[in-house]
Parts: C-alpha cells; sequence; structure tokens
C-alpha cells in the first residue's frame, strides 16, 4: 500500500494547489453567489442581511424586464449559432478539396477571431448604423452605394425581436464563422481518402459522398460546435456593451441586466441573475464534460 | 479523432491537402472560386472601413464620404488615440505576460500528471477542473470582487493577473494533457520509472524538452484571451487601472464619439494580437483546436 501512495502520491500533491484553487475561486465563489442570492442585500452596505429563501428568483422570473432578456438570449443563441454553422460548415466545404491560395482564405476567415469583441463592437457599432436614406451610414450607405437600398434597414434599433437580435448575432458570426470553419476543415482532412476512394469506385455521386459517407463522421466535431457556440452565445457581453451600450432594453440579456442590476447595487438580485445564467450554462455543458470525461477513461 | 489530436495534429489536418482526385469539374471549381472571394469581401469589408477611417480628418467623416478614401490623409487621429490608449496598452502587456506565463506552467505540470502519472480519482479531477473553464464569470464576479478587497489585493493590474492565472488553468491543464497524451508515449514513462525516476526528474528531464510547442500553443491562447478580455476589466478595474479593452471602450463611449480615433483605436489595441496571429498562426489554430475538447 505504501509503496503504491509513494507512486502516485506526488502527482495528487501537484494537483493539489489547482484542486483548492479552483475549489475556492470556482465552486466556493458560486456557492457564495448562490448564499447571497437568497439574501436581501438590495444595497451596497455591509453587515448581515437576512434569508428570503427564493424570493429574489421569483421576483425575476414575475418581472417583464428579465423575461424579455431571457427571450433576447434564446433569439439570439439559434440566430448566432445557426448563422455560424452556416458559414462555417459552407467555408469549410468550399476549401476542403483544396484551392489555389488556400492558406490566405484560410487565415482571411479565421482572424476576426483573434479580434476582441470590444475592438470589433466598436467597429461594427459605427457600421450598423440606424440611418436611411440620404444620411445613411455604415453598411446602409454601402447597400446604397451599391444600389441595394432594399436592404436598408434599422438594425437593433426598431422591428421585431427577431431582427434586433439577429443583427447584434450579425458581428458575432463575422468573428467566429471562422472558428468553425477551421473545426469542420480539421474533420474533412481527418477522414481516410480511402473512403472516398471506396464510395467513388461504388459509384457514389458527390451529393451522396457528402450526405452518407462525409458528413457522418462529422457528427462529433458537429456536437463540440454546437456545444461551444452556445455556451459563447450564453455568456455574450461585451459585443453587446460596445454596440449598443449596456443600457437597451432592446438588445439587453442576461449578462448585461447582471451588470445594470449591479450598478444600482442590489446585490441579491444581480446573484441571482448570475445563477441563472449559470444554471443555463450548466444545463449545456455539464452533459457535455461529463461525456468527454466517460469516454477517454474508457479509451 | 480524439481529443488526444487535438493541439498538434488537428491543426496539421487542416493543412493535409487530399491526395485523392476531388472529383469536380472545371465550371464547379470556377464557381466554387467566385464563391470564396464572395465571403472573403465580406469578412474584409469591417477592415477596409476602420483603415480608411482611421487616416481621416474628421470633416471627412460625413455620411456621403464614409466608404470613400481619405480626401486628405492624416496620422491626426492615431495620435489621439494613442495618447489616450498608451497607458491601457503598458497596463494590459505588463498583465498579459505574466499572466500566460504562469497559468501556461501550473497547466503543464498538471497536465502532465493527468496524461501520464495518473492516479485514483484522477478523472474526477479532471472534471472538475473542466467545468470551471466553462462557468460564466458573472457567477463568481461578485464574490471575486469582495475577496480580493479583503485580502487587500493591489486594484488593477495585480489582481488581473491572479483573476487570469486562476481561471486560465483550466484550458492550459487540458491542453497540456492533450498534447501528453498525444506525444508521450507511457513506455517512456515507465521505464523511467523502472530506473528509479521520481516525479520531478521524469517531468524535467523527459517532459519539459519536448514541451515547447506545447508551451506556444497555451502562451498564445492565455495571450489573447487575457489581451481580449473586457469582463474581468470592467469588474475589477476603473480607468485609471484597467487593461486596453477598458481604454477602448472609453475612447469610442461617450455623448461625442471622435470615429476616425475610435478606429485606429481599435486598430492599435488590435495589433499584438494580430501579430501572434499572423506570426503564429498554426499554434493559433492549436489552441483553437484544444479549445473543442473532441475537435
Amino acid at each position: 500500500m505504501y509503496g503504491r501512495i509513494r507512486t502516485w502520491g506526488p502527482g495528487a500533491l501537484v494537483l493539489l494547489p489547482t484542486v483548492l484553487l479552483l475549489g475556492y475561486f470556482v465552486y466556493g465563489l458560486i456557492a457564495w453567489s448562490f448564499n447571497t442570492s437568497l439574501t436581501d442585500r438590495h444595497t451596497a452596505r455591509k453587515g448581515p442581511a437576512d434569508y428570503v429563501g427564493f424570493e429574489n428568483y421569483a421576483n425575476l422570473f414575475g418581472e417583464e424586464r428579465f423575461l424579455n432578456s431571457l427571450k433576447n438570449l434564446g433569439v439570439l443563441t439559434v440566430a448566432f449559432i445557426v448563422g455560424t454553422l452556416i458559414f462555417g460548415l459552407l467555408w469549410a466545404l468550399l476549401l476542403e478539396k483544396g484551392v489555389p491560395g488556400e492558406s490566405i482564405f484560410r487565415s482571411v476567415f479565421l482572424f476576426p477571431m483573434a479580434v476582441s469583441m470590444i475592438a470589433s463592437g466598436v467597429v461594427w457599432s459605427w457600421l450598423l448604423n440606424p440611418s436611411q436614406g440620404d444620411d445613411a451610414r455604415g453598411l446602409n450607405r454601402l447597400f446604397s452605394i451599391l444600389h441595394l437600398n432594399f436592404l436598408e434597414n434599422p438594425w437593433w434599433t426598431a422591428g421585431s425581436r427577431w431582427t434586433t437580435m439577429a443583427s447584434i448575432a450579425l458581428p458575432a458570426v463575422w468573428q467566429l464563422s471562422g472558428y468553425i470553419m477551421a473545426l469542420f476543415l480539421a474533420g474533412f482532412r481527418g477522414i481516410p481518402g480511402e473512403l472516398r476512394e471506396a464510395a467513388r469506385v461504388d459509384g457514389a455521386s458527390e451529393f451522396k459522398l457528402y450526405r452518407h459517407v462525409l458528413f457522418p463522421q462529422l457528427s462529433p466535431i458537429a456536437l463540440s460546435a454546437l456545444i461551444i457556440l452556445g455556451h459563447m452565445s450564453l455568456k455574450l457581453f461585451d459585443l453587446i456593451y460596445a454596440i449598443t451600450g449596456p443600457n437597451q432594453f432592446r438588445t439587453e440579456v442576461p449578462a448585461v441586466y447582471m451588470w445594470n442590476t449591479l450598478l444600482r447595487s442590489d446585490q441579491a438580485k444581480a446573484a441571482a441573475i448570475a445563477i441563472v445564467l449559470l444554471a443555463v450554462v450548466a444545463v449545456l455543458v455539464i452533459p457535455y464534460v461529463a461525456y468527454t470525461v466517460r469516454q477517454e477513461a474508457e479509451e | 479523432m480524439s481529443a488526444a489530436d487535438a493541439t498538434g495534429s488537428a491543426a496539421a489536418a487542416i493543412r493535409r491537402k487530399p491526395r485523392v482526385a476531388d472529383g469536380s469539374t472545371r465550371k464547379s471549381r470556377t464557381v466554387r472560386y467566385i464563391l470564396l472571394i464572395l465571403f472573403l469581401l465580406f469578412v474584409l469589408t469591417p477592415v477596409y472601413v476602420v483603415v480608411i477611417t482611421s487616416f481621416k480628418t474628421s470633416a471627412d467623416t460625413t455620411a456621403a464620404a464614409q466608404w470613400s478614401l481619405p480626401e486628405t490623409w492624416t496620422l491626426e487621429p492615431w495620435r489621439k488615440a494613442w495618447e489616450v490608449l498608451q497607458p491601457y496598452m503598458i497596463r494590459s502587456l505588463t498583465l498579459a505576460v505574466p499572466a500566460a506565463i504562469i497559468a501556461s506552467l501550473i497547466g503543464s505540470a498538471n497536465g502532465f500528471v493527468l496524461a501520464r502519472w495518473r492516479f485514483p480519482g484522477a478523472n474526477l479531477v479532471f472534471a472538475f477542473i473542466l467545468f470551471g473553464m466553462f462557468i460564466p464569470y458573472q457567477a463568481v464576479m461578485l464574490p471575486l470582487r469582495t475577496t480580493f478587497n479583503e485580502l487587500d489585493v493591489t486594484r488593477g493590474v495585480p489582481t488581473l493577473i491572479i483573476a487570469h492565472c486562476i481561471y486560465g488553468i483550466p484550458i492550459c491543464t487540458l491542453i497540456f494533457r492533450n498534447y501528453y497524451a498525444t506525444v508521450v508515449p507511457m513506455e517512456i514513462i515507465e521505464s523511467a520509472r523502472v530506473d528509479g525516476a521520481g516525479l520531478i526528474q521524469t517531468y524535467a528531464r523527459i517532459i519539459l524538452p519536448i514541451s515547447i510547442s506545447g508551451f506556444v500553443v497555451t502562451l498564445i491562447w492565455q495571450f489573447t484571451s487575457v489581451w481580449n478580455d473586457f469582463l474581468f476589466a470592467l469588474f475589477l478595474t476603473q480607468q485609471n487601472n484597467g487593461p486596453v479593452t477598458l481604454g477602448l471602450a472609453a475612447l469610442s463611449g461617450g455623448q461625442k464619439v471622435d470615429y476616425a480615433a475610435s478606429m485606429a483605436g481599435a486598430l492599435i489595441t488590435s495589433f499584438p494580437t494580430l501579430i501572434v496571429y499572423i506570426v503564429l498562426g498554426r499554434w493559433f489554430i492549436g489552441g483553437l483546436m484544444a479549445g473543442a475538447l473532441k475537435g
């Protein structure tokens, strides 16, 4: 027994600081936030607060503004994921057989990923200027220069929830489609050439080749992409902050609402919003983490 | 493809052009090329407008002239943006470099143990660490602020270094774990053990010398995400001690926005990460792949 501990003991010791740090800074602080969310700490004052159970949560889910932010988040997530997957997959399909100058296309498609969401938000807030007609600015002006005036629109400043949040999703799609392209491209190139050859020898058309041979091989990647994009979208904050400013009811999502609540020093309510956000992310991520770890354990 | 491939070989796989005949006609190749160029223009449109606007005088940024080249080219917006951003840039640099190095070192040690020096319950610990990668930081931000206040950590760069190191550990651990699982055969470790080498000796003699590309990936990843972070900056620092994202938000916020200076500012703040991306692009992709876990 002692001998075995001597072999694995040092390893456990190496991980101990990490476990302690994350134990406090991730799990401990989440517990702390949760605890705050159960109190009536609605001001910045220090000192003891009274427990009010789940009152803050009940209030949130009875509140028009919070429900609005959840709906915005839902629409944003759908628009963002669909847009990014379409562009990413399309670019990967266009590139996967190899074209001249491929590395240029790849680099350009991927570069927005290296830029901060604040920097791209500053640029896109300018591009998504709502003015139209003679005073049109940004993309609307470009549309009129290209004689595509019918495309001019008020972007996020007017219209339905769908057009509003799709306008917010557009910069995010611009920024992350290249990432999805890279994932799918690695996927396509990881498929052995013999599989394609065999399918062609069997007389499969190009369409059937993709539909029945190549796409099924990519489903694990598609799942990863979905999880990554989903959890990014749920946490999206910087971009909205930079494009519309934090105080826009039209584009408010829970992450932004939490910040606004905190500015008014309502700690209990801010904590409750943060915990709801965490719960939504956890529903998406926990099964994925469990699946990943279990699968690796089997290998 | 397993997670083990994530860092090195997935990035290599992207560049591996297929050797088999692609079975497409000249016409379909032409269509493909035209589409690619259109998409290229779409991605580069914002770049064009940022660059030209950053060289314009304020009289030149009228609605009608927005997409035209500057009437008179001027460096004034760049000078103005740099004046505002310079202290933020220095803070971001002194923050991102140590945060990247420390988190990478911890990640390397953790990754080695989780991949090649396993102990009972290692999988549980791995899951414990992995979940930390996905949490929305809003869920810890309030008590984090209180903790830093109570520990009396100096607001600004020191606070952010600590925060980014701690919350960067999960991704660095994951990247190194996958990297070592791919490049270090179990047999080497076992024979070192038979020869009586302990953990530290094995790590120093066998693992560390072959870790360079792993370090490049985590350093780039950490540097980029620390540099681009806005959430921690907003919650934990102020204008007088915050990083460059905060500076840019200040430069381009408010009522009377100087568009030319904002655009120059967006470019200035993006240069460090863009240079890293251009020079070390293939490792950058490696980090992205690792983020995909089972990519």
